[in-house]
């Protein structure tokens, strides 16, 4: 009986005081822990609580297999080599703070070099190409990425402050499958367009974002290769190191020469990159100011351009959906990597009959969000991915907070020391004219309103300049279909949210940009299409 | 689903809920807890709790008392304190001899059997019954079955829904046979089981364990064992999240049993996590929540063994039951 009463009081010591206080008694009046027959000593919970029911002990990855150069060079010609400019940056890791290897920082100089080794690659060897041979090339890259693709993963994390479980299980493979899926295409290309010519267009000057660098990169250069076009890739500054791999892949895969030529460097390397006169087609994926500035330095030239910017991402919850699963979408939505998302529902609509349902449900579902240590297996949120995107953040959630609207995080929330970090948080009863409502932020920050009908639902989420993506839950099919058709988004998600696949075109209305990447509407990106029907 | 209005019997009505489940969602958030991975200290409490929350089970046409028995020793004992002893030898401190499980589970003939071999203990004797696994007996003998099997010593009654009633979308008499088992069982602790392979739809399973709770169920349970699909993370965590509905709304915690196809320690550990992440940690305890298992609890004594000592057992390291 002695017994029996301890491992009682150590049971509520290890229960967590929210759930237990004003629920009812558990049918049963008897302590939890069952006692052996003959008196045996009680198990873990007898010495101490049971430490799985406090809470998951760290799983990092195993980072130590891991072999990066202490400084990297400029891809080029299919050589890494010291940049001309002389230049040099640190890339950090952003959950640490600490530096992992120097970077070459591209000056114009080293621009012009690349775009003319790649000219080139495009008009000795690639251009000239069969399809099947370009396909067997980019077959092999996509094998040597899953190969090494517990490297990339870490590599991702710890470049870019990405939980390893994202980079692990959505990054990765997700790269691997744009290569597999345009190394298919490559010799089949008449066929994506039946009755007209396709043929290259020639060099592809291709800038790509910090937030999902490897993917960014396959989404680039898979189609553009499959295509028969040459390469000059930029990563962004603070992500580098995962392009540079596979650079390195490109090299143990064989592939000629100048083909794929990987930059990396700041904002003068972009710029140089993009105005560059051998370029003949410019893809950029980032922001929506630099977006405008490209389509100004662009314009007069007889350079093809695809832009896939930012977003303000509408996020619809009818009172007749599945609201379990919605709140879950709702996560996945706006915390799937830390909200740096160009896609992210960062807008959600709630019908005001199920408002205070959802939110209840998604705040509850928010408590068991683990922030941390991005290597960590169990991290569901990581690091932001720079000091200066955490300022954008910070100064957005003030601002919203000074705007009067309601705010959530997680009371579990302890920022590591070093790093950078952001709760995830909701603001509601946020007014459409709120800042927070408009602006990207780009983080973990979803705001909240509500709507009546359908008709005002698809009025607020098309109120806004971008048109990137939007979500509706719903269990009515005849109700999806009506709302996915007045929706002014290039992506509709129903009944889930960001879901992402090589052979769906992805991209954006208005200031979310233009042209698409991905399916066969991708592959129109990187071809001149002439005469035929198409 | 729709929402479906039933009288209570003896006075009132009540509203059970047709609250919709997506499919793909639902089984999409349950794979998640796949990935958890859950190691060192809190990987060696979870198998504790693991453990102590199997409901060691043996439903044959074959039992006999002497399988009862041998099945109620290994209950009381998982392990001999000797063997432990020899394996944590150096750390008993840190590993003290593991508790006995939470109960076993048995047809209402062998009920005697158990009772009379953990007398003594504070193991629970759950007997499956109203004609248990089809349930397809007229209701005074399922009522009866119940009360007999509570004479022979059972302290915690298994029950099957009847789908018969449920698939012809007579509600009504599935949940009166609720309430009339749960007014025989009296104190005694009833779980009522929906045979969800048998209802198919997360969307019927979800509607069927509210109206279980709703009945008087002290805890839902997933399945018989006997069905072509039992316990899976998918029909799991939709009956959880019923249990969080449910609480939120009247305040009750329901327990809950998935049984039938939790065959190893990782998977007990991936369940756990999708209570507590689902239910919080206030659900971790056998008295709200249960494996229905055989062959788990030497898969856990294995994987404890590993803990410990950094090796694999032997393959027949652990006694059979």
């Amino acid at each position: 009986m002695a017994l029996e009463k301890t491992s009682a009081k150590k049971k509520k010591l290890a229960a967590p005081k929210s759930a237990a206080k004003g629920a009812a008694k558990p049918a049963r009046g008897k302590s939890a822990t069952h006692v052996n027959g003959e008196g045996a000593r009680l198990a873990t919970t007898s010495g101490r609580p049971n430490r799985f029911i406090q809470d998951y002990d760290a799983a990092p990855q195993e980072a130590d297999f891991v072999k990066l150069k202490p400084s990297y060079g400029l891809f080029i010609g299919g050589k890494f080599m010291e940049p001309k400019s002389g230049k040099r940056f640190d890339t950090i890791n952003p959950a640490r703070e600490t530096k992992i290897a120097e970077i070459a920082d591209a000056g114009e100089a080293d621009v012009a070099l690349a775009v003319e080794s790649a000219r080139k690659a495009y008009e000795g060897v690639w251009g000239k190409m069969s399809g099947k041979e370009r396909g067997r090339y980019l077959f092999r890259i996509a094998r040597i990425i899953q190969e090494r693709a517990r490297e990339l993963a870490v590599v991702e994390t710890m470049d870019g402050g990405k939980p390893i479980r994202e980079s692990r299980d959505v990054d990765v493979p997700l790269a691997a499958a744009h290569f597999f899926y345009h190394a298919g295409w490559a010799d089949k290309l008449e066929h994506a367009f039946p009755g007209a010519r396709v043929a290259p267009i020639g060099v592809a000057g291709q800038v790509i974002p910090w937030n999902f660098p490897l993917l960014m990169a396959a989404w680039k250069i898979a189609p553009a290769l499959a295509t028969g076009n040459t390469v000059v890739l930029k990563p962004a500054e603070t992500t580098p190191l995962t392009a540079l791999m596979l650079a390195e892949i490109c090299q143990q895969a064989e592939l000629p020469e100048g083909v794929v030529n990987i930059l990396t460097g700041g904002p003068t390397a972009g710029k140089a990159l993009v105005e560059h006169r051998g370029v003949d087609k410019v893809a950029f994926t980032g922001s929506t100011a630099v977006g405008k500035l490209i389509a100004k330095s662009v314009a007069g030239t007889d350079k093809r351009l695809t832009l896939e910017l930012g977003g303000k991402s509408a996020h619809i919850i009818y009172e007749d959906a599945a609201i379990d699963q919605a709140v879950e979408g709702i996560v996945n939505g706006i915390f799937f990597n830390q909200g740096h998302v160009c896609c992210a529902g960062s807008r959600l609509l709630v019908e005001e009959s199920v408002a205070d349902e959802v939110l209840r449900k998604l705040k509850r579902r928010m408590e068991q969000i683990r922030v941390g240590d991005p290597l960590d297996k169990n991290t569901d949120i990581g690091a932001i991915n720079s000091a200066s995107q955490l300022e954008t953040i910070q100064k957005l959630v003030a601002q919203a907070r000074g705007e009067g609207a309601e705010y959530f995080q997680p009371s579990r929330f302890n920022a590591p020391k070093k790093g950078f970090w952001h709760a995830p948080c909701v603001f509601s009863n946020v007014a459409s004219a709120s800042t927070i409502f408009r602006t990207e932020v780009f983080g973990p920050v979803l705001a909240v309103t509500t709507f009546r009908t359908p008709a005002e639902a698809v009025a607020k989420a098309n109120d806004t300049q971008y048109g990137l993506a939007a979500g509706i839950w719903s269990e009515k099919g005849s109700k999806i279909y009506w709302t996915a058709s007045q929706l002014k988004a290039g992506v509709v998600w129903t009944n889930t949210y960001n879901k992402f696949d090589p052979t769906a075109p992805f991209g954006g209305f208005m200031e979310s940009g233009y042209g698409r990447e991905g399916g066969i509407h991708g592959l129109e990106a990187y071809l001149k299409v002439t005469g035929g029907v198409a | 689903m729709r929402d479906v209005k039933l009288r209570i019997p003896g006075g009132g009505t009540t509203v059970i809920p047709g609250t919709p489940v997506d499919q793909v969602g639902i089984e999409e958030r349950a794979a998640h807890f796949a990935t958890r991975s859950i190691k060192k200290g809190s990987k060696f409490d979870a198998l504790t709790l693991a453990l102590q929350m199997v409901d060691l089970t043996t439903l044959e046409g074959a039992d006999t008392p002497g399988k009862v028995r041998q099945m109620c020793g290994k209950a009381r004992q998982p392990i001999s304190p000797a063997q432990w002893a020899e394996i944590t030898s150096g750390k008993e401190a840190e590993y003290p001899m593991i508790p006995s499980v939470a109960a076993v589970c048995v047809y209402p003939k062998q009920v005697p059997v158990a009772a009379e071999a953990l007398k003594g203990t504070n193991i629970e004797i759950a007997a499956v019954s109203t004609a248990f696994p089809s349930g397809q007996l007229p209701r005074d003998l399922k009522l009866k079955d119940v009360k007999r099997t509570i004479e022979l010593g059972a302290t915690e009654i298994d029950m099957v829904i009847d789908r018969d009633a449920f698939l012809r979308g007579d509600y009504q008499t599935v949940f009166d046979e609720i309430v009339a088992v749960k007014d025989v069982c009296g104190h005694t602790h009833l779980k009522v089981i929906l045979e969800t392979g048998e209802l198919q739809t997360y969307d019927k399973i979800r509607f069927a364990s509210w109206l279980a709770m709703e009945a008087g169920g002290d805890f839902i349970k997933t399945s018989t064992g006997k069905a072509a699909v039992n316990a899976t993370p998918g029909n799991t965590l939709v009956m959880l999240q019923a249990i969080a509905d449910y609480h939120a709304e009247t305040g009750k915690m329901i327990g809950m049993k998935p049984a039938g196809g939790i065959r190893t320690a990782k998977q007990a550990i991936q369940y756990l996590c999708m209570v507590r992440e689902t239910l919080g940690a206030s659900w971790l305890t056998p008295d709200l929540f249960r494996f229905g298992a055989s062959v788990l609890l030497n898969d856990i004594l294995r994987q404890m063994y590993k803990q410990i000592t950094g090796r694999y057992a032997d393959r027949r390291a652990f006694s059979l039951d």
